[in-house]
């Protein structure tokens, strides 16, 4: 609808067509269109319960779209897809699990495929590489369980990559982190994105931590969806089309904040958790 | 005490072959137990194995069989109800209704029940050499679809929202886990007993990872410990003629305990900088 | 009409004295393992349930071979391994292996004496007794005692009943709350082990946990509310356990002549047939609701 893209088709890494989800008579996503093209940097936002997780399930093709198309490099979406790296949202796991970060990196280079590894010395040099770029190499030999937050997704992100995928997926990666891991790995997934020309497709609820590293943003509200720069999407006019319901935006010292309101923003109510409270979630 | 006889005779020539098979098996199945939490599986399905054979036992035929098809028809049973209960439920329903079919079996049985009370407790000096060629041929089967399975159950225990989505078939790797233990309990529980076939998969698992977090380095160690444990354990149940199984759990529990000590006192003495670690402990 | 009823009860069952106790004794620990169970199963603790009757066949098997009535060994080693794991791993994640330990420790102390007591007293019958249960040959003085016992954690459960509850459902809520979330759980599983080695009294170690899960997990599949829940939960344990004594009654007519098939048999397989029968109701029920989203996926 409010679809905004240069580059058809062509070379996109990833196009959804006019997809649309339902389960019995609810409709969880609707029209949503969008071109992803290598290297971009995609900041997927939206309150909690508004179809986020939905849209990955349909891209990593965990769950068929009711219609519409997905296409990734020009194949329709399938699960198992090696062009798209995955990071969980969290790790749920012993502190006395016997596995250290290097391993659960190694796992994101076969841990698909049958049987034991017989390459021993050619994964392990990989997987070094790839803990270096990470900036991973100090905790590597630790137990996994025992690691941040910030930490293991540093590893999960290292172990999505290892398979060279062209498109990087992101569950609210940053939900579980304080204020400065939060940063520090966007800053690394932007650079990643830059340097092996990866697209990213960044999963949150709150936009302030991506600002200054979105290409794009897609703002989901009511199983619609609404994609463009930051500044085109975030203005009341699309906001409240989007929501159906008079919306503000509000710049505050860089930030943006969504609150609903009828005449005036002021007395409004927030509508988006915002500015400096990115870590309180957990 | 020790005699010569504890290596020369034949029967305990046995014992020691088929009690060094359980404990490389118990070792390597133990890890992924441990790793996975399924204490209660693992404790589970051999002494589901067990009614199999006592029902074995009642109708004359190798326990080894009634074990087996009782261990992975419960192993089945389990992945298959557990799709939509929580598995704890299933679970203890299964062993339940496992066992109260065994007790009917044993009810039934008009000798006095040798057989199956040995398959409870664990009977080191009765292993056949057609058992010991049993034993080692469901171990070696045991062991090679585990080493199959490897890599994508260690993606799976670690996180099965990764390997669904690296396409993986999750509850395929589900069910053939279960089935590996269910097939390894048939295997360990004429040895050790199915009381504490469980005991045998947990402790030296259970231990070493509280030496070590590198998984290769982990399997090393619960492999020494429960080598250890099964051929002190033999010695000891030789000597007094007391239930192998006894001896297994003790020593196991003191490996455990060790192991925890030693982790304790390496914590204080290194103060390992990781930023949780002084959290947790 | 008369051919009938004997058919179902063979002659002279109610005039048995031990039948008697069986079914009264029966019928208070199922319906009190019915609703200690819904809790049970809320909180996740089969597992824990599960070991601590475990622990307390090691008990039995001790006091047996020091010829005490094994319920004071089922009692007393049970409730102690309940606060042992309640103690022993109170961060969740630790729960698993902390109670496999526990669990193997148990295991290893009950085959041992179990092993010492047919040794030393000669009666091979004693790990069938301990471990699969004797409801017909419970001493009467027993009886009061279980039925006391019963009462007291009936009592209990309804003092504690709604700050267990919360704490069931949400123990970081219930901490807010004020609710001494340690001391409820500590009780609960002290309850939880009376409730377990009395009906390991009946059923055996090995099977008791039957009782504590099964009734509780279908009644959760029929109904989602706690009363009702309890309430089913209780009916179909009692309704189990009486037919199952009714069966093993008349087993004695069954082949092969003259053995009882065991009551622990009849009440488990009871169980898990009443279990698969609501499952498959809870199923039909469900699948109403969703069929019409189901169609829109599979069309998909």
């Amino acid at each position: 609808m409010m679809e905004k893209d240069q580059n058809k088709t062509s070379h996109a890494i990833l196009s959804i067509e006019n997809i649309k989800v339902q389960f019995g008579k609810r409709c969880i996503l609707k029209d949503v269109n969008i071109q992803v093209n290598p290297g971009e940097f995609i900041g997927l936002i939206g309150p909690n319960g508004v179809g986020k997780s939905t849209l990955l399930k349909v891209i990593l093709g965990l769950l068929a779209p009711t219609a519409g198309n997905v296409c990734i490099g020009g194949k329709t979406a399938r699960k198992g897809n090696r062009s798209i790296g995955y990071v969980p949202q969290k790790l749920y796991l012993d502190p006395q699990i016997p596995l250290r970060g290097r391993d659960l990196v190694a796992l994101g280079l076969d841990g698909h495929r049958w049987g034991i590894s017989l390459h021993a010395k050619e994964r392990k040099k990989r997987v070094d590489e790839m803990l270096e770029a990470v900036d991973a190499s100090r905790f590597a030999d630790s137990p996994v369980g025992l690691l941040s937050g910030g930490e293991q997704q540093r590893l999960l992100i290292a172990q999505a990559l290892l398979t060279e995928p062209k498109l990087l997926l992101l569950d609210e990666p940053l939900s579980n982190l304080d204020i400065k891991s939060a940063y520090e790995v966007v800053q690394l997934v932007s650079r990643i994105g830059h340097e092996k020309r990866v697209a990213v497709i960044l999963v949150a609820h709150d936009m302030n931590p991506l600002l200054g590293v979105m290409d794009r943003v897609l703002y989901l509200a009511d199983g619609k969806a609404a994609i463009g720069t930051v500044d085109d999407v975030f203005c009341s006019d699309v906001l409240s089309k989007l929501y159906g319901y008079p919306v503000e935006v509000l710049h505050v010292n860089g930030r943006i904040m969504v609150v609903g309101g009828n005449d005036s923003g002021m007395n409004g109510f927030p509508l988006e958790s915002n500015c400096c409270d990115s870590g309180a979630e957990s | 005490m020790l005699d010569a006889g504890i290596f020369t005779q034949s029967f305990m020539i046995h014992a020691w072959i088929s009690g060094t098979i359980v404990a490389v098996l118990s070792c390597f199945v133990g890890f992924f137990v441990i790793v996975r939490r399924s204490s209660f599986v693992a404790h589970a399905l051999p002494e589901a194995g067990f009614a199999g054979g006592a029902g074995a036992v009642l109708f004359n035929i190798n326990p080894v069989y009634g074990l087996a098809a009782f261990a992975v028809g419960g192993a089945l049973l389990i992945g298959y109800l557990g799709k939509k209960e929580r598995n704890d439920v299933v679970t203890a329903l299964v062993l339940v209704t496992a066992l109260g079919t065994g007790a009917l079996f044993l009810g039934l049985t008009n000798k006095y029940a040798t057989g199956a009370y040995s398959l409870l407790f664990g009977q080191i000096v009765g292993v056949s050499s057609d058992q010991v060629f049993v034993t080692a041929v469901l171990g070696a089967v045991c062991l090679l679809f585990l080493a199959f399975l490897y890599r994508p159950l260690l993606l799976d225990s670690v996180s099965s929202e990764i390997a669904a989505v690296r396409g993986v078939p999750v509850r395929f790797i589900e069910v053939s886990f279960l089935i590996v233990v269910g097939l390894a309990a048939s295997v360990i529980v004429p040895v050790v007993g199915a009381l504490l076939c469980f005991s045998l998969l947990i402790c030296p698992n259970a231990a070493s990872v509280y030496i070590t977090s590198n998984p290769g380095k982990a399997l090393a160690f619960s492999l020494l410990f429960s080598l250890v444990d099964v051929w002190a354990s033999i010695v000891l149940a030789y000597m007094t003629g007391w239930p192998i199984g006894f001896f297994v759990s003790m020593i196991g529990a003191l490996l455990y305990a060790c192991a925890r000590i030693f982790h304790c006192i390496k914590i204080h003495a290194f103060k390992i900088k990781t930023t949780d670690c002084t959290v947790v402990y | 009409m008369r051919n009938i009823f004997n058919l179902i009860f063979a002659p002279g069952f109610f005039e048995n004295a031990q039948v008697i106790n069986a079914l009264l004794l029966g019928g208070v620990v199922a319906a009190i393992s019915g609703v200690v169970g819904v809790f049970v199963v809320i909180r996740g603790q089969s597992f824990a349930g599960h070991s601590i009757a475990d622990f307390g066949g090691a008990g039995a098997a001790v006091a047996f071979l020091l010829g005490i009535n094994t319920l004071w060994g089922f009692l007393g080693f049970g409730v102690l391994s309940a606060v042992g794991v309640e103690l022993m791993g109170r961060r969740a994640h630790e729960r698993d292996t902390a109670t496999g330990i526990v669990l193997s420790i148990a295991l290893g102390v009950e085959s041992l004496f179990l092993f010492l007591d047919t040794h030393y007293t000669g009666q091979s019958g004693a790990p069938m007794l301990i471990l699969f249960g004797s409801i017909f040959v419970i001493k009467p003085s027993t009886v009061p005692i279980v039925i006391g016992l019963t009462v007291m954690t009936a009592i209990i459960i309804c003092l504690i009943y709604r700050p267990l509850l919360l704490c069931s459902i949400d123990s970081d809520l219930a901490l807010t709350r004020g609710v001494p979330v340690r001391i409820v759980s500590l009780l609960f599983i002290i309850l939880l082990a009376l409730v377990v080695e009395e009906a390991s009294l009946i059923t055996g170690a090995l099977l008791s946990t039957a009782l504590l899960i099964g009734p509780a997990a279908t009644a959760m599949r029929l109904t989602h509310k706690m009363g009702p829940a309890m309430l089913c939960s209780s009916v179909l344990g009692m309704l189990a356990m009486w037919l199952g004594v009714v069966l093993a009654y008349d087993s004695y007519l069954w082949p092969p002549q003259g053995r009882g098939w065991p009551v622990s048999f009849f009440v488990c397989v009871l169980i898990l047939l009443f279990y698969l029968l609501g499952r498959m109701h809870g199923t039909i029920h469900r699948a109403d609701k969703v069929s019409q989203s189901a169609e829109v996926i599979t069309n998909a």
